[in-house]
């Protein structure tokens, strides 16, 4: 993962001229919405797409956490599990009926994700165990916590009132989750392209040994990145909590696939160092889009599984001949 | 001494393996038996053959995220081709296998020619062929032939069946691997695959053998998984997908690719189900078991990369 891809595009600081890849992606959200609306003329509505922007924050933020990480070179398995346990643990404290305990319900949910991440990160930098594999067993251990804890029922307690006014509410009429989002998005923005910090992520992605022989705190900084792909992962499982209402087991397994996909035909490179936010951002977006009306389509699941499959590697295909040309 | 230090890994797999079998054996409640040996062993080929699956992509610096689709797909299709007469049991054995190498050459063939990263065109392709096997076969369900699951899941002359077909086929892959022009190419290919080109090796269709042996085996699991549960059910995969990467990790594969060998691999995958069924007989709560099941996974593969805390130059590292 951390090798040196041949041919491997640098990444594109200038952000001025259009990312072709994220044209693509573009075009694709458009066809599928105009496609839908040939069939179902209520997915051309405000509210339905409006409501599309809402669910698409939930992939959207758990798909800048990935994306951090596959900047890297790296991968993070554990989002299922850190969805879930966050989400046990928010609405445990915040069904507790102890005043204190509920105030402490969102902050304990975040720390929790970052400390699942800067135990994945730790893994990683201090043992170099490939990060597929530690970030997996590390959801295993927490898979077990979470079965441990609830006994196997359907954990107790009540969503954070403020998880739900993020999921549900509106300000001025777009959905709160989708203006988390943007904020989420442009800070990590102002991360990536201005900060040192940013650019040790890209130039890890690019080669570890370079960035290490230029002095740059390597362990330090892979540490960072999965503390805060954690610390985003528990955000968007805080979000989904109060999408839902609720916790329950597996709650996470959904977003795994659909979260890396995103990044991935958003044009961010799987072996790491290239890649742009806009290209996650149109990406969950359009993950979101083609899951929404493939079940407004009443599609059965098998039907659901090949035509996501398939489309999904039809871009990836577009997309890689088209650089290679 | 020589031998040792240069198979210190391997040793390592074994030991650890040794160790879990004995401490296996001590607790479960029948103590040692070839009833108890046979129903370790087919657990254990069940994952071994997933894991040498994973084992062929990963030594071309690849990775198979559809190993537990094609797993699945292959058992919902035999739960359909391998019963009837003895010439349609063995046609249907080998369509079987067919259509997992199949699978792997499609996957090989984004990767090579479509130049698709592994992780991702296999997680695209793999979410293909789980929608076709659940469109196969929407419940468990189907029949395998008894007899011939009755030949591969019991024991010959008191040892277990599958034991003795994994060993062969561990010895079967050996001598190949480490003898012939292709299958050293492969651990060229994973080991420096400019260096591959240059030396004249055709690294492509290398490449493209490698992903569909791949899915020969993956095949050879779901084929297996039918013997042994005479159905065929189109949800199986996701757990072999995750179980036969971690297998190959504490086998001594090396993800970067190029290192480890199909003893390696299998070693992992026995380790791995040695450890889920010592938690059933642990004598632990129920509920915690899926956690001490988890920190075990996870204290293995520390071990094996232990070797990283002891190089000198901190450089070597990101080598």
């Amino acid at each position: 993962m951390s090798s040196l891809a041949p041919g491997a595009s640098r990444p594109r600081l200038s952000g001025l001229r259009i990312d072709p890849s994220v044209a693509l992606v573009v075009a694709g959200c458009v066809v599928i919405v105009l496609g839908a609306g040939m069939v179902s003329p209520g997915v051309l509505s405000l509210g339905y797409l409006l409501q599309q922007l809402q669910i698409a924050a939930i992939v959207g933020i758990l798909a800048t956490g990935a994306m951090l990480v596959i900047l890297l070179g790296q991968i993070d398995l554990s989002v299922p599990l850190t969805i879930t346990g966050t989400a046990i643990v928010s609405t445990s404290l915040a069904g507790s009926g102890n005043p204190l305990l509920e105030t402490l319900a969102i902050p304990a949910g975040l720390l929790g994700g970052t400390l699942i991440g800067t135990i994945n990160g730790l893994g990683v930098a201090i043992f170099r165990i490939p990060a597929m594999v530690w970030t997996l067993a590390v959801n295993a251990m927490l898979l077990g916590m979470t079965v441990f804890y609830t006994g196997g029922f359907k954990p107790h307690g009540a969503p954070p009132p403020l998880a739900v006014l993020m999921a549900h509410g509106r300000f001025a009429g777009i959905p709160n989750a989708f203006l988390l989002w943007l904020l989420v998005g442009a800070a990590t923005t102002f991360m990536l392209k201005r900060t040192v910090f940013g650019t040790y992520i890209y130039a890890m992605g690019q080669s570890q040994r370079a960035l290490f022989l230029a002095g740059a705190p390597i362990g330090r900084t892979t540490v960072a990145v999965f503390a805060l792909a954690g610390f985003l992962s528990s955000l968007g499982g805080l979000l989904l909590t109060g999408y839902a209402n609720q916790a329950y087991q597996g709650m996470g397994d959904a977003y795994l696939m659909p979260v890396i996909a995103a990044v991935v035909i958003g044009g961010t490179s799987i072996l790491g160092g290239s890649g742009t936010y806009l290209g996650t951002f149109v990406g969950a977006l359009f993950m979101t889009l083609l899951s929404s009306i493939l079940s407004l389509l009443q599609m059965p699941d098998a039907a659901r599984q090949i035509i996501f499959g398939g489309i999904i590697l039809g871009m990836l295909l577009v997309h890689r001949s088209r650089r290679a040309a | 001494m020589i031998w040792l230090r240069r198979h210190a890994r391997l040793a390592i797999s074994v030991v650890l393996l040794a160790v879990l079998f004995a401490l296996y054996i001590a607790i479960h409640p029948r103590g040692m038996s070839v009833y108890v040996m046979t129903i370790w062993s087919n657990q254990g080929a069940l994952l071994a053959l997933a894991a040498l699956a994973q084992f062929f992509v990963v030594l071309v610096r690849g990775i198979d995220l559809s190993v537990g689709p094609v797993v699945a797909l292959t058992n919902v299709a035999a739960s359909y081709l391998v019963s009837g007469s003895g010439l349609q049991v063995a046609f249907g054995a080998l369509a079987v296998l067919v259509v997992g190498a199949a699978c792997g050459f499609a996957n090989g063939a984004a990767v090579v020619y479509g130049r698709v990263p592994p992780i991702v065109a296999t997680l695209a392709s793999g979410s293909i062929y789980s929608g076709l096997a659940l469109l196969l076969r929407p419940t468990p369900g189907g029949t395998i032939d008894d007899a011939v699951s009755d030949a591969v899941t019991y024991d010959l002359f008191k040892v277990p069946t599958s034991l003795i077909l994994i060993v062969l086929v561990v010895l079967l892959l050996a001598i190949p691997l480490r003898r012939t022009r292709f299958g050293l190419s492969l651990y060229a290919i994973g080991s420096a695959r400019d260096a591959a080109v240059m030396t004249g090796i055709r690294v492509p269709a290398v490449t493209l053998a490698s992903y569909a042996i791949g899915g020969f085996f993956a095949a050879l699991a779901g084929l297996y998984i039918s013997m042994v549960t005479l159905t065929g059910d189109p949800n199986i995969g996701p757990a072999y997908t995750l179980n036969s990467i971690a297998a190959v990790v504490i086998g001594g594969v090396a993800l970067s690719g190029g290192v480890g060998s199909p003893l390696g691999a299998v070693l992992g995958a026995f380790t791995l189900k040695t450890i889920s069924a010592l938690m059933f007989f642990s004598g632990l709560p129920p509920l915690a078991q899926p956690f001490f099941e988890g920190a075990i996974l996870a204290i293995a593969i520390v071990l094996g990369a232990l070797g990283m805390l002891r190089v000198r130059s901190r450089l070597e590292r990101f080598a």
